[in-house]
């Protein structure tokens, strides 16, 4: 049983704060995404789990036992640095078997595990070479093989694809899937990637600034996210978040364009209350180019003129102006826009949110 | 037209060369020549007589002259291992320290800005049986009541030697295994430890293997000093007594002034050259294995 409690967790370097007391829960089994903007203490987190950076205060437990002060190898744990940290004087072959020749097996029952490991990375034909032979994405592919081989309690994952292309990364998300169902381990999983969190975890955790600002499903996250820093930071493009205040059961922007006050919200605001206005890209469509969840009577059209197009092939994002500001929205079944043009748009306000102005929390119920 | 004119770079470098060869190459072929003729001090004439490898024929069935030999081997293997182990202990400790870590480096240079000849002295001082430091602290600790012939006895004043010898050179080790410790990265060392990696394993499989083209790096330097092992030994002991410390260069000075046979001394002084020669080469070869297994880019 390999659940991780992290409760109080604290890190401090000298008088900083890097992580603030941060509590979660994970269950045996479970995939969690670590996700947060550059610098907000994902990989100090994944450090503190590892045992490579002393614990300030609070406690992390692996299957209920407190482990602070155990040395890393003791817990039992895989690690994919963000770093890669392969060992420069070793062949990837030996990178890829050391944890295994350290625990004690016998070099006949290493070879085949990381053959195996070797083919699951396409890393076949690059055996007998050395890190510094390789180019970053093989490293990096080296380095997630070091973890695989290993049958841990926890993996740890820091930004494990983020040196791949995108084919490749597509295909190396596969085989975590895979990895995951088989192996049978917890897997702590930093990204910076979206797709990777949304695809890959059972439940992805946002961190902003050494505080976890929400934790739940991607379903959770992408669609009721709890604040607007969740709002802004899941989902690409980014939902328009756009500053209003509530009069006349109305949006008000600063220039006065009105939008109609979403159903859910209608017993949660009162006026004259400062908000942030959101709503994600896929729910501001040109007429007939998008999916409505509502009911048609949320749907508000409104003629706007469009800046510019960014065609993506399946979809366009297509920029507006609308209440003073910039909108993005996006367009299916595209077709050929000219910057300028006026079209009729539809907000889908069912699926609006609004978050209080200053401390940027949702007022959804 | 003109004349042959050599050209400008050679030209320029011509002063340099002149004095390289007043002051290196002639010494170098008159020494090697000399090795070949009977030549004495005291018979300038015998310079002239070549009497081709008879001086290293005589080396070869010398007793005394593979005594020596041997004795500077065995002084070095140990000294360089001594001061191997010893520097990369400290250079450990030092790297660990977190605070007057600049201040310590400085302390650990210290022993290097001595001239040996000083540190001969100093040992010389030291190991005295009647007024030196050692045999004082031995007393006044009640270990032993006796006078130690620190010099007189052959063992004791090879084991006095040796202590001279690592006193004044564990630093070049401490400072190479410490750029080393200091230039590794640290992520290896982390996933080590990850991996399963005792301290003693991560020390063991990827610390060492790091470091190991510093300390041949030092044990390269070092091992030119095969034919240089002279100055505290001529001052400590000179040999002596009655050669029980004789160390090639201590022999082969004595040859070559006391007894004058400079024929003879210049011959053992190459062979002593062609050791050195042998042991730098062989630390190079296992600095270039060791520096391509880490994949060194210098
Ligand atoms: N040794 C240290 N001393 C002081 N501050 C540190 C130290 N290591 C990290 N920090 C700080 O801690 C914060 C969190 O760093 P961390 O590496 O965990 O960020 P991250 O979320 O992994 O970012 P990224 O996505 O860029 O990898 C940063 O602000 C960083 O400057
Ligand atoms: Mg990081």
């Amino acid at each position: 049983m390999a659940t991780v409690s992290l409760e109080k967790l604290v890190k401090r370097y000298g008088s900083l704060d890097v992580v603030h007391g941060i509590d979660l829960e994970v269950a045996d089994r479970e995939f969690i995404a670590l996700v947060g903007p550059s610098g907000c203490g994902k990989s100090t987190t994944l450090r503190m789990i590892a045992g490579l950076e002393p614990v300030s205060a609070g406690n992390i437990k692996i299957g209920g036992r407190v482990i602070n002060d155990l040395p890393p190898r003791a817990r039992n744990l895989a690690m994919v640095f963000q770093s890669y940290a392969l060992y420069p004087h070793m062949t990837v072959r030996e990178n890829m078997g050391f944890s295994l020749k350290i625990a004690g097996q016998k070099p006949e029952d290493i070879a085949p595990q990381v053959d195996e490991a070797a083919r699951t990375l396409d890393l076949t034909h690059l055996l007998d070479r050395r890190p510094s032979q390789l180019s970053g994405g093989q490293r990096q592919r080296v380095a997630m093989g070091r973890a695989i081989v290993r049958n841990p309690d926890v993996f740890l994952f820091d930004e494990p694809l983020s040196n791949l292309d995108a084919k490749l990364r597509t295909q190396m998300r596969v085989e975590i899937k895979k990895l995951h169902a088989k192996v049978q381990s917890t897997v702590i999983y930093v990204t910076h990637d979206q797709v990777e969190a949304m695809t890959l975890a059972d439940r992805i955790v946002i961190m902003r600034d050494g505080y976890i600002e929400q934790v739940g499903t991607p379903e959770d996250v992408f669609q009721r996210p709890n604040s607007k820093f969740v709002a802004g930071f899941i989902g690409s493009p980014p939902m328009n978040l756009k500053d209003a205040d509530i009069a006349d059961g109305q949006v008000v922007f600063a220039n006065g364009d009105r939008l109609p006050l979403p159903a859910r919200f209608r017993d949660r605001v009162t006026a004259g209350q400062k908000v942030t206005f959101g709503l994600r890209p896929d729910d501001l469509y040109p007429a007939g180019h998008g999916i409505h969840s509502g009911e048609d009577a949320d749907v508000h059209r409104q003629d706007l003129r469009v800046i510019l197009t960014e065609p993506l092939g399946n979809e366009t994002l297509v920029f507006s102006d609308y209440a003073g500001a910039e909108w993005v929205g996006r367009m299916l079944n595209p077709r050929r826009l000219a910057p300028g043009e006026a079209l009729s748009f539809c907000f889908d306000l069912s699926q609006a949110h609004l978050f209080d102005r200053e401390s940027g929390r949702t007022l959804r119920g | 037209m003109k004349g042959w004119r050599p050209p400008a770079p050679f030209l320029l470098l011509l002063p340099a060369i002149l004095v390289l060869a007043a002051v290196v190459i002639i010494p170098l072929i008159l020494s090697l020549y000399s090795s070949f003729t009977p030549f004495r001090l005291t018979q300038p004439a015998s310079l002239f007589t070549l009497i081709g490898f008879r001086n290293y024929v005589r080396i070869l069935t010398d007793i005394e002259f593979w005594t020596a030999f041997g004795r500077t081997v065995l002084l070095l293997t140990v000294a360089l291992n001594v001061e191997m182990l010893l520097g990369l202990g400290l250079a450990m400790l030092v790297e660990k320290a977190t605070r007057g870590q600049r201040l310590l480096r400085t302390i650990m240079m210290f022993p290097m800005m001595f001239s040996p000849i000083l540190v001969g002295f100093q040992f010389k001082f030291m190991f005295n049986d009647n007024i030196g430091l050692v045999n004082n602290a031995l007393q006044s600790l009640g270990l032993t009541d006796q006078a130690i012939p620190w010099l007189i006895d052959g063992s004791l004043a090879f084991f006095a030697i040796l202590v001279a010898e690592v006193w004044s050179s564990t630093s070049v080790f401490a400072i190479l295994i410490l750029a080393g410790l200091l230039a590794m990265p640290k992520e290896p060392i982390e996933a080590a430890r990850v991996d399963g990696c005792t301290p003693w394993q991560t020390f063991r499989y990827v610390t060492w293997p790091f470091i190991m083209p510093f300390a041949y790096i030092a044990m390269t330097i070092r091992s030119l000093d095969v034919a240089r092992a002279y100055d505290i030994v001529k001052i400590m002991t000179d040999g002596g007594p009655a050669k029980r410390t004789e160390l090639l260069w201590t022999l082969i000075s004595r040859t070559a002034y006391a007894d004058a046979r400079m024929g003879l001394a210049n011959a053992m002084a190459y062979v002593a050259i062609l050791l050195s020669i042998l042991f730098t080469v062989y630390f190079f070869r296992k600095l270039s294995a060791a520096r391509t297994q880490i994949a060194a880019e210098w």
